[in-house]
């Protein structure tokens, strides 16, 4: 069984963003980057379905700029066994980065495609189901459980109201919740085999992907800042100031 | 101008979070009507043919949307979708399952978790855990959205009579099985609809400790959250958590014990009105977003504060 997993060079989760000085967008300058970290949860997911020799191969694609080689590697030392780089400079969108692993789909026909839920940089929580509408693949998303039998996944499934199971005939696409598992670290040895695993590159004009944008980034502001709050001594105090200053309570 | 709202239900009622939608559609301006797509779905459908100011609800009323699966739900919405200009959805983990899905079927890029309208192709969304917000501007000819439910205030719920069609076509792809649903049962107030949300993290130390806060919450009319490491530690299940990727909620009164305020936890409460944190680390982060902090032990403040209120 193969399975392609989708990971997104990202802002590391740990590095509080600001924006460039003229407010037009994100300032990226000497921000650390990351694998998303739902991509990292992704690519344990595949690893492990390796290990239990349900799958075979594990193929890592990631769209972006040519540095995102950096997460494609990470993803070969974590245990995928080869790379793609879709490699743009273009501003990335959800339905183009669906359209090119569209394409990819159809040169490799994956059995399952493992995702994450949301990259934590644009926060769209899109590509995955987008993908299962161009391919006509079935999709589980925000998934905390997965198993395959035979030619089925059975996914649990975060949902507002607690957990939902569902059952899917592969391929499919299903895309990863923080809790599907905890993703380990790569080993030296494993780094360094990881550089001589094989990473081709292609272009979105190759896959005959238009990343032409739809949605224009007019500017980013900061979120309103809360006044400054005050510290209090006691309970006490503190149902005093909520009944009589704040009147959230009776 | 006019936008399809799509309603959020379990098939017998009308979830109220779709009036946060109807707000946002409102504020874009033009025809609004409402789409209900379920399995005998008619009574949920009569509630949205209550909502004030809708010309009309569309119900698709089929066995196979029994369980709103996003691959039978999607071309529905998608096929009505086409005679609007906009297409929106409250951002429920049911329409962020299948609001996406309807934008590829109609070549269409979406915008997720609008948290304001500018004008009816330019939209404000929190980007980074909302440590930004991105204004933000479509080119596409049909705008789908979801929409972030606690940036707009829910529109009247009742008073209005609008008419109900159906439209009968049925998507049963087959791609995806319903097996079964584990919906947890609470008499408490749902998390996101709460006036009062209190929250329990890491310091709350095990699942029983966290009855103090149930405690609390009953007397108070609250809901009861948590963080993401209480409910990877297994304190608390999944639909309790609050945060980036978790429920986002702004209720009036915020209450984080044991929380220290790392700012994917923030990304979910921070809007909230008066928020209190009770932490025993002076240092904690959360005490930069909080109204009212109290440094202390939360084991020793919980049984003061249940005694107080
Ligand atoms: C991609 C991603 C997404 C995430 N999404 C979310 C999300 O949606 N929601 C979320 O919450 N987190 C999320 N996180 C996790 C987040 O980064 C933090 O790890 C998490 O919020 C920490 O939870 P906590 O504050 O309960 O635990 P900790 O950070 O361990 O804090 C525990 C606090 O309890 C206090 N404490 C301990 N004992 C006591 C006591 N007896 N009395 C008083 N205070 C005490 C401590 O001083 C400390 O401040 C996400 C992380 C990633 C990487
Ligand atoms: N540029 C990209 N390259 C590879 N995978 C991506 C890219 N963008 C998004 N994805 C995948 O889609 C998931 C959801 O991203 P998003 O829809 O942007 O929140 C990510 O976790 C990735 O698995």
């Amino acid at each position: 069984m193969k399975v392609l997993v989708a990971v997104k060079r990202v802002v590391d989760y740990n590095v509080k963003v600001r924006p460039k000085s003229d407010m037009t967008d994100v300032d990226l300058a000497n921000v650390k980057m990351s694998i998303n970290p739902f991509c990292e949860i992704a690519v344990e997911e595949a690893v492990r379905l390796k290990e239990k020799g349900v799958a075979t191969e594990i193929i890592a694609v990631s769209i972006g700029p040519q540095q995102s080689q950096e997460q494609l590697r990470t993803a070969l030392a974590l245990g995928a066994d080869r790379g793609i780089l879709i490699s743009t400079d273009e501003a990335l969108e959800p339905l183009a980065i669906a359209k090119c692993l569209k394409a990819v789909c159809e040169s490799e026909s994956p059995d399952i495609i493992l995702m994450g839920k949301q990259a934590i940089d644009g926060d769209n929580n899109q590509t995955g189901q987008m993908l299962g509408a161009l391919t006509g693949y079935g999709q589980a998303t925000f998934a905390s459980e997965l198993a395959i039998d035979g030619g089925n996944a059975t996914v649990i499934r975060e949902v507002d109201g607690g957990l939902q199971t569902l059952a899917l005939p592969l391929p499919a696409i299903v895309t990863a919740d923080l809790r599907l598992n905890e993703p380990r670290y790569a080993s030296l040895p494993n780094i360094m085999k990881a550089k001589k695993k094989q990473l081709d590159t292609t272009t979105p004009a190759d896959l005959g992907v238009d990343m032409a944008n739809r949605v224009t980034l007019l500017g980013v502001e900061l979120p309103a800042e809360r006044a400054a709050g005050i510290k209090v001594e006691d309970i006490s105090q503190l149902v005093d100031k909520l009944k009589n200053e704040a009147k959230v309570i009776s | 101008m006019s936008t399809l709202v799509i309603a959020e239900h379990d098939n017998s009622s009308m979830n109220v979070a779709t009036l946060n939608s109807v707000a946002a559609a409102q504020a874009i301006g033009g025809d609004i009507d409402i789409l209900v797509v379920g399995a005998e779905c008619q009574s949920a459908a009569q509630q949205a043919a209550q909502v004030p100011g809708i010309g009309k609800v569309i119900v698709a009323d089929n066995a196979a949307y029994a369980h709103s699966l996003a691959e039978n739900v999607a071309p529905m919405i998608a096929e009505v979708a086409t005679g609007y200009s906009h297409v929106m959805a409250t951002a429920t983990t049911t329409a962020k399952n299948i609001i996406p899905r309807v934008a590829a079927l109609l070549d269409v890029q979406a915008i997720s978790d609008i948290s304001g309208v500018v004008s009816e192709d330019t939209f404000k969304r929190p980007i980074y855990a909302g440590n930004l917000i991105a204004t933000v501007q479509s080119s596409d000819a049909i705008k789908v959205l979801t929409v972030r439910g606690t940036a707009f205030d829910g529109a009247p719920g009742e008073g209005g009579s609008a008419s109900i069609e159906a439209v009968a076509s049925a998507h049963d792809s087959a791609k995806s099985n319903f097996i079964d649903e584990e919906v947890a049962v609470s008499d408490r107030p749902e998390l996101t609809a709460a006036d009062i949300v209190i929250s329990g993290g890491r310091g709350m130390g095990n699942g029983e400790n966290f009855d103090m806060l149930y405690s609390l919450a009953d007397k108070l009319g609250a809901a009861v959250g948590a963080s993401r490491a209480a409910v990877d530690a297994g304190f608390v299940p999944n639909d309790m958590q609050v945060g980036q990727t978790g429920k986002i909620v702004a209720p009036d009164l915020y209450v984080a014990v044991g929380i220290s305020g790392a700012i994917q936890h923030l990304a979910g409460m921070k809007d909230s009105k008066v928020i209190v944190a009770i932490n025993k680390d002076e240092e904690a982060p959360i005490f930069s977003v909080a109204d009212y902090g109290l440094v202390a032990d939360l084991f020793v403040a919980l049984p003061e504060l249940d005694a107080a209120i």
